[in-house]
């Protein structure tokens, strides 16, 4: 009986400090008691210990009373008490004061991620949300808006809402809300457009992060849209080429003194999708007729390129039909084929060059595009006479052949008429 | 005295030329109206020469292993003189040798020339089919292309799944537990020197029993001349079946020339064994029949892996058919019925498997 | 049986069957030989390998020079350094696979398309490109500059 009592004495104490441990591990690094709650609640005033654990915040060490004060290691409603330093909801207004008070302190961030910037809050100030947020308006966004604030994840996260994949998406939330941006005056079109560009496709389809999204032109913290006479630098940053021959282009200073925004004239600024040769056209892709007049010098320039673009264009698809049918007649062409990258290479540089808007320096790239696909050509064509000279050759060997067989023929006949 | 007749009474002198060649000048071939079938064996024969012959002149300019194998077959066939040529007709008369080795096989089979006393004739000729495809399989992978690399992991993943000793079996025909470079010089060492060997001794030893128990005569054929008493139809090898024969050999190699330049065989692009697998990886054709029967048997059959059940079955069907004179006596008649309706049954699958694996999507 | 030798008597039509079968025979062996026969004379083009290439040759380059030259079936970069050192990269960006180039005045290597720049390992050091450039060895054979793919260890 003593040592019945006993083994239920042990039992219970086990079973207690169990439970104990299994509490204090649920809590994570740091005692929180806040999500023994707030866990269970509802939202708005759900926080899930999971949601929590993802927060870079949380995985750093801090509690929920690292913003919001109080005390998290003591239970229930005593945790939110005021004298603990409770502030309840953090107002909008109260956002970026609140965080840039950790992340615009050097010494401080140093502790945690030294290569962490800390001007977050001043690039803020400069931007628009931040010039508006200034003189009162909450409706813009705050640093909660786009990171999140309890599952903040850092930004090289998938997840993140301001990992590249899904800034424009973060962006969009408000952007694209018509009855929110009612009061702004500005279109909110720009997601819709982005989603049919380039640059979306190169980020979504190919997984390129480095494709621009709406952060890498507006700047992220310091979003503003950059300067009418000044949008070719941001487009500059990637396709130096062309800004470089537009710089020195009659159309810079023209573009400048009518306040006409550069590159985004002719390419738009959110929908930039692929530039095709219809660009030079006069259909309905055509751009340049929306300006200059029809037999006037440019339109003749205009045209002069077009034709140059095709006739290289053309000349490469003719030079790939013969290389395929050589191949297909089972002659080895791939250095041909090699070379038929370079002749593209060509139109590409061509196609570059138009941003110069000099049909002469056009004429060079097509005139070295065509000299190489000439090459080519020539190669193609020359694997196509071996192919009819080998079948020239098969077709002797199979003339001996048969006279050979002829001749058997007739010499067994003749060998077994004579032994019957 | 003429140089030749000269040269005759120097060989005579030393050796029996007499007795060497009057064996050869007495044989005899059966003339009836199935003596055409004849032709298949020589013309095997002939091009397992033509592969030898053409199979040195590759290995002149050949060189195994992952980084050079497909450049090597590149440069035969662009920069080599008549490199296309060689190359292609090696390819080519690799198929053809395949299809008349079977051809011949099943023409034994239905002219019952495996009959007493040629069964040891018969055993011979299936290793040597078996070697055959052994050569098919091996010199496959030699070009290392895409299509080649893909479809020898395929077959060597299939054989692994041999109950007991598939894995070591895999293992040994890959060097490894993959199909890499290793792979690839194993292969050729087993394509050029060990099959060869094997293969030269086997065709020794078949065409020894051929030339031993003579030419085959069908049944029917047998007995109508029996009943006809004496009328026994033949000709001599030397000159009149053998020029006939020459013929055909001839025929074959306008064939082969043909097939070579207008039909050249195809490069393809260089195996890159970390690129994923492109869709419709095909074995070649003879394997066909039964890679498409393996498709199609179900994952699971009661419990058993449907491949292995697979496998085994091919296994069983193959040793029978090795062993197939021995039951051609069993129960008067009734075994020979058998075998003609197993023989009739297993070409018409075969046939239909391969066309059905290459319709099937 | 007897053998009948084809030399006696000398009818025409023996003597057309002896021409078909002797000439056609001697056409088809020519036929066959031929070919052969050109096929064992080595081509003046010698087989590297895939490994190996001739980029250049000695002189051809000046330091901070460089060239672009098939490889494979891709584009290579053989370029001298200012210092006077060989080396080859390949030519083909990591971002959307357009042909690099060298810059003398950045004297490292920079891909026209988006801004891309690379340090002379092949280093992905600014812009789009998210990997390095592949590194080739490089050896001076007598006169002749040959790049080779680097071998697996």
């Amino acid at each position: 009986m003593d040592t019945l009592r006993n083994n239920a004495l042990w039992r219970a104490m086990f079973l207690f400090v169990a439970l104990l441990l299994r509490v204090s591990i649920a809590r994570g690094q740091a005692a929180n008691t806040c999500l023994d709650c707030h866990g269970a609640l509802d939202p708005p005033l759900q926080v899930t210990e999971q949601q929590f654990a993802n927060d870079i915040h949380s995985q750093k060490g801090l509690t929920c009373a690292s913003c919001h004060g109080g005390d998290p290691t003591r239970a229930d409603m005593d945790a939110m008490s005021k004298t603990a330093g409770f502030r309840g909801k953090i107002s909008r207004k109260d956002i970026p004061g609140l965080c840039g008070g950790c992340h615009s302190d050097g010494a401080f961030m140093r502790k945690y991620n030294p290569s962490l910037r800390t001007d977050q809050l001043s690039q803020y100030k400069t931007s628009v949300h931040g010039t508006l947020f200034a003189k009162g308006d909450t409706k813009v966004a705050v640093c909660v808006d786009c990171h999140g604030v309890h599952d903040l994840r850092p930004a090289r996260d998938t997840q993140s809402k301001v990992n590249p994949l899904n800034v424009a998406q973060t962006c969009s939330r408000c952007h694209s809300n018509a009855e929110y941006m009612r009061t702004y005056g500005i279109p909110t079109d720009q997601f819709a457009k982005y989603g049919t560009s380039v640059h979306h496709e190169a980020m979504t389809a190919r997984g390129d992060l480095s494709a621009p999204t709406c952060t890498t032109c507006h700047g992220n913290h310091g979003a503003a849209p950059p300067g009418v006479g000044t949008v070719q630098n941001v487009c500059s940053t990637c396709h130096v080429f062309q800004a470089e021959m537009y710089e020195k282009s009659s159309h810079k200073d023209a573009f400048k003194a009518a306040g006409l925004p550069g590159c985004v004239v002719c390419h738009s600024n959110h929908g930039v999708t692929q530039p095709t040769d219809a660009k030079l056209g006069t259909g309905p892709e055509g751009v340049c007729m929306q300006c200059h007049s029809p037999g006037d010098v440019c339109d003749q320039a205009r045209a002069k390129m077009l034709v140059e673009l095709s006739q290289l264009d053309q000349a490469i698809k003719n030079a790939n039909q013969v290389l395929a049918v050589a191949e297909s007649s089972g002659m080895e062409v791939s250095e041909a084929r090699l070379g038929q990258d370079q002749a593209r290479d060509s139109l590409v540089k061509a196609r570059v060059t138009i941003h110069s808007f000099e049909t002469k320096l056009v004429e060079q790239d097509i005139q070295a595009g065509l000299a190489t696909v000439a090459k080519n050509l020539q190669a193609g064509k020359d694997a196509l006479r071996e192919r009819n000279y080998r079948r020239i050759g098969l077709g002797v060997a199979v003339l001996a052949i048969l006279i050979v067989l002829l001749g058997l023929h007739l010499y067994i006949r003749q060998i077994e008429a004579n032994a019957k | 005295m003429t140089f030749l007749s000269r040269a005759r009474l120097w060989f005579d002198e030393r050796f029996d030329w007499a007795g060497l060649v009057g064996p050869l000048k007495k044989k005899a071939v059966p003339v009836h109206k199935l003596s055409y079938w004849y032709f298949l064996g020589g013309i095997t024969l002939f091009l397992f020469m033509i592969q030898v012959f053409t199979g040195i002149l590759l290995l002149l300019y050949y060189r195994p292993g992952a980084n050079e194998a497909f450049e090597s077959v590149q440069y035969i066939m662009t920069r080599v003189q008549f490199g296309w040529l060689i190359r292609s007709i090696h390819s080519w008369a690799a198929n053809l040798m395949i299809l008349t080795a079977f051809l011949h096989m099943f023409s034994v089979v239905f002219l019952r020339a495996y009959r007493k006393p040629r069964e040891l004739t018969w055993l011979s000729g299936m290793l040597l089919l078996f070697l055959a495809m052994g050569f098919g399989f091996s010199g496959y992978l030699l070009p290392w292309n895409t299509l080649a690399f893909f479809a020898t992991k395929v077959g060597t993943e299939i054989t692994g799944q041999v109950p007991v000793i598939g894995h070591s079996l895999m293992v040994f025909l890959r060097g490894g537990e993959d199909v890499t470079g290793a792979t690839l010089t194993r292969f050729f060492g087993f394509h050029v020197a060990v099959l060869p060997g094997l293969t030269i001794l086997m065709v020794l030893v078949h065409l020894a029993l051929v030339q031993y128990f003579g030419m085959s005569v069908p049944p029917g054929v047998e007995a109508r001349w029996k009943a006809a008493r004496g009328e026994v139809r033949e000709m001599k090898f030397f000159p009149n079946f053998f020029l006939r024969e020459l013929m055909a050999w001839y025929i074959a190699l306008g064939v082969l020339g043909a097939l070579a330049a207008i039909l050249p065989w195809e490069l393809g692009t260089k195996a890159d064994p970390f690129a994923p697998a492109p869709a419709g990886i095909r074995p070649e054709w003879y394997f066909m029949f039964m890679f498409q029967t393996l498709k199609e048997i179900p994952a699971k059959v009661w419990r058993l892996d449907g491949e292995v059940i697979g496998i085994l079955l091919f296994g069983v069907a193959g040793l029978l058919w090795t062993l197939l004179p021995f039951f051609d006596q069993v129960g008067q008649g009734r075994g020979r019925r058998f075998i003609m309706g197993v023989a009739i049954f297993a070409v018409s699958y075969m046939f239909a498997m391969t066309i059905y694996g290459y319709v099937a999507k | 049986m007897e053998k009948v030798a084809v030399s006696e008597g000398t009818t025409p039509r023996r003597r057309v069957v002896e021409f078909l079968l002797g000439g056609g025979v001697l056409a088809s062996i020519v036929s066959f030989v031929y070919p052969v026969l050109r096929y064992l004379i080595p081509p003046r083009v010698a087989d590297l390998g895939g490994d190996e290439v001739v980029a250049s040759k000695v002189g051809d380059l000046k330091p901070n020079g460089s060239k672009i030259f098939r490889f494979g079936n891709r584009p290579a970069l053989l370029l001298m350094t200012a210092a006077g050192e060989y080396r080859a990269l390949s030519a083909v960006c990591t971002h959307l696979s357009c042909t690099v180039q060298y810059r003398k005045d950045l004297e490292h290597i920079w891909c026209a398309c988006h801004n891309g720049h690379y340090d002379l390992n092949g280093r992905n050091i600014s812009g789009p490109p998210p990997r390095p450039l592949e590194q080739f060895q490089v050896h001076v054979r007598g006169d002749e500059i040959v790049v080779a793919r680097k071998r697996e260890v």
